[in-house]
């Protein structure tokens, strides 16, 4: 585990590269980077070349009632020592956000996934269709109002 | 030139081949791959939305089930995640203990691997040498958990019990007899001409693609690139342990066999070492009986399996039971480069392709 001046360090220099345009906090594991969803690909893309976080571990999605997060794991390899955690949020009533796809291929099959369970629609997502559910099952199981039995 | 019209073969969902409930519908212009359209979700049964209905004690044997074929690794990963987001310290032989367990389920993960490999590509017998060694594994994990592929062995804190005293002696022989072992599958497997046909230059995966379609573990290595989390982001003691990331070159189905049967050795060498390095001591911390998550906490920790990066990633809402989990499971994410690697060959190298990239399909549909 990085040490707190490690930490410090990493903390600046994501600060002096993002220049106050994202919220930006800390817990000993994470830098969470807080963006709205439109400027959510200028920040990914931003991430990708200017700090390097060639690699998109993570992306899932938390039901929080009147709006969805959407949380994205990154790292670099090889390892640089940084560990970010992007998030944003969107309202249920308009759950979409751009896609990845682009910047991150990976984010493929599990924006689907995301969609598949949780319901979140992908603009710009090459093949936005359920993965793991059935293509005829109705609604998503993750969301916290799904009906469930047993 | 003859015109030909493309049609379309079904492999699985119910084909040995396949490791269990995976389709994938092969494009096919004659006899070239034109692509490989994967479906999956027949092994899905909503482990994160059960997560949710249990405490955090009662999820384990659910992780345990999601990689069946190294039951210790994604146990080992939640109750590590739970740990994080509580706070909860281990004692320091348990946390030898845990990755003694741990590189055993990789030993055992990898054998099934090499013997599945040999039987997708016609050689029955590569299959039994490995299932034969594997058993050895099994024992040892009978003998901790009394449960051979489904142990529920790690607790929040620690472990349910210590190692009984017949755990030792069958470890150091299976230790001792490892290189022996390794000469048998490389004789019979790795140098069999019949495989190396079938793998040499088959499915090969640029270290490009594998970067950005997010590949994990010996299938990443395997194309080239050293990245290791036990040695990136080291957790629980791994950073004691003296061992090397093999590597291949190519990033073929050859190397995707040869990368994993270096890390049989490897894991070896971390065993060895622990046991040399393993203190006495409790193999339980001290955890409250009523484990809570705070509101509004989260963590997210990974682990190295078997099969590649995987992950937890946990939200806590007061309760005894977590608020969300979401697994990353490498299975899930490397799958999604079968099309890629698959497209202009035939149609057994989907056979070779699916087998090296080892997905088990628990983990891949949760």
């Amino acid at each position: 585990m990085a040490n707190n001046t490690d930490r410090d360090k990493a903390l600046n220099n994501v600060r002096a590269i993002l220049e106050d345009k994202y919220e930006i906090a800390n817990d000993p594991f994470f830098i969470y980077i807080t963006a709205n969803p439109d400027s959510l690909l200028s920040l990914m893309q931003t991430l990708k070349e200017q700090l390097g976080m060639n690699y998109l571990s993570n992306l899932t999605a938390v039901d929080h009632g009147e709006e969805f997060e959407i949380i994205y794991h990154l790292y670099a390899i090889p390892d640089n020592g940084l560990k970010l955690a992007v998030k944003t949020r969107v309202l249920r009533g308009k759950a979409e956000l751009p896609t990845l796809v682009p910047i991150y291929p990976t984010a493929d099959w599990q924006e689907r996934e995301v969609y598949d369970l949780m319901g979140i629609r992908f603009s710009g997502h090459p093949n936005l269709v359920r993965v793991l559910l059935p293509d005829d099952f109705e609604g998503h199981p993750l969301r916290k109002d799904f009906k469930r039995e047993g | 030139m003859l015109k030909t019209d493309l049609y379309t073969i079904n492999i699985g969902p119910q084909h040995p081949s396949t490791h269990g409930g995976l389709h994938v519908e092969a494009v096919m212009d004659g006899e070239i791959v034109r692509d490989a359209i994967v479906h999956l979700g027949y092994v899905h049964r909503s482990v994160e939305k059960i997560a949710e209905i249990k405490t955090y004690t009662q999820f384990i044997p659910y992780a345990s089930r999601l990689d069946y074929l190294a039951t210790h690794l994604p146990t080992l990963g939640y109750v590590q995640a739970v740990e994080k987001l509580m706070d909860v310290e281990v004692p320091e032989r348990a946390q030898y203990i845990r990755i003694i367990m741990a590189e055993l389920s990789r030993i055992a993960s990898h054998l099934v691997f090499v013997g599945s490999l040999a039987i997708d590509l016609g050689a029955t017998t590569g299959l039994i040498y490995c299932f034969r060694d594997r058993e050895r594994i099994l024992d040892m994990f009978e003998m901790t958990s009394g449960q051979r592929l489904l142990a529920s062995y790690m607790r929040v804190g620690g472990l349910s019990s210590d190692l009984p005293e017949e755990f030792f002696p069958a470890v150091q022989s299976f230790i001792k007899d490892m290189p022996g072992m390794i000469d048998e599958y490389n004789g019979l497997i790795t140098g069999n001409e019949i495989l190396q046909a079938r793998c040499k230059g088959i499915g090969v995966l640029n270290p490009d693609v594998a970067l950005a379609y997010g590949v994990t573990g010996p299938n990443l290595r395997a194309s080239g690139i050293a990245y290791d989390v036990r040695k990136a982001d080291p957790y629980g003691v791994y950073e004691r342990f003296d061992f090397e990331i093999p590597v291949g070159e190519h990033g073929d189905c050859m190397d995707r066999l040869v990368v994993r049967i270096k890390e049989i050795e490897q894991s070896g060498n971390i065993i060895r070492q622990a046991l040399e390095q393993m203190p006495e001591g409790e193999v339980r911390g001290k955890v409250s009986k009523v484990l809570k998550g705070e509101k509004g906490k989260e963590v997210y920790h990974r682990i190295e399996s078997s099969k590649g990066e995987l992950g937890f990633y946990l939200v806590g809402d007061g309760t005894e039971k977590p608020y969300r989990v979401h697994v990353r499971a490498p299975s899930f994410v490397n799958l999604m480069v079968l099309p890629i690697i698959s497209r202009g060959g035939k149609l057994q190298d989907i056979i070779a392709n699916i087998a090296t990239l080892d997905p088990v399909l628990g983990e891949s549909d949760r």
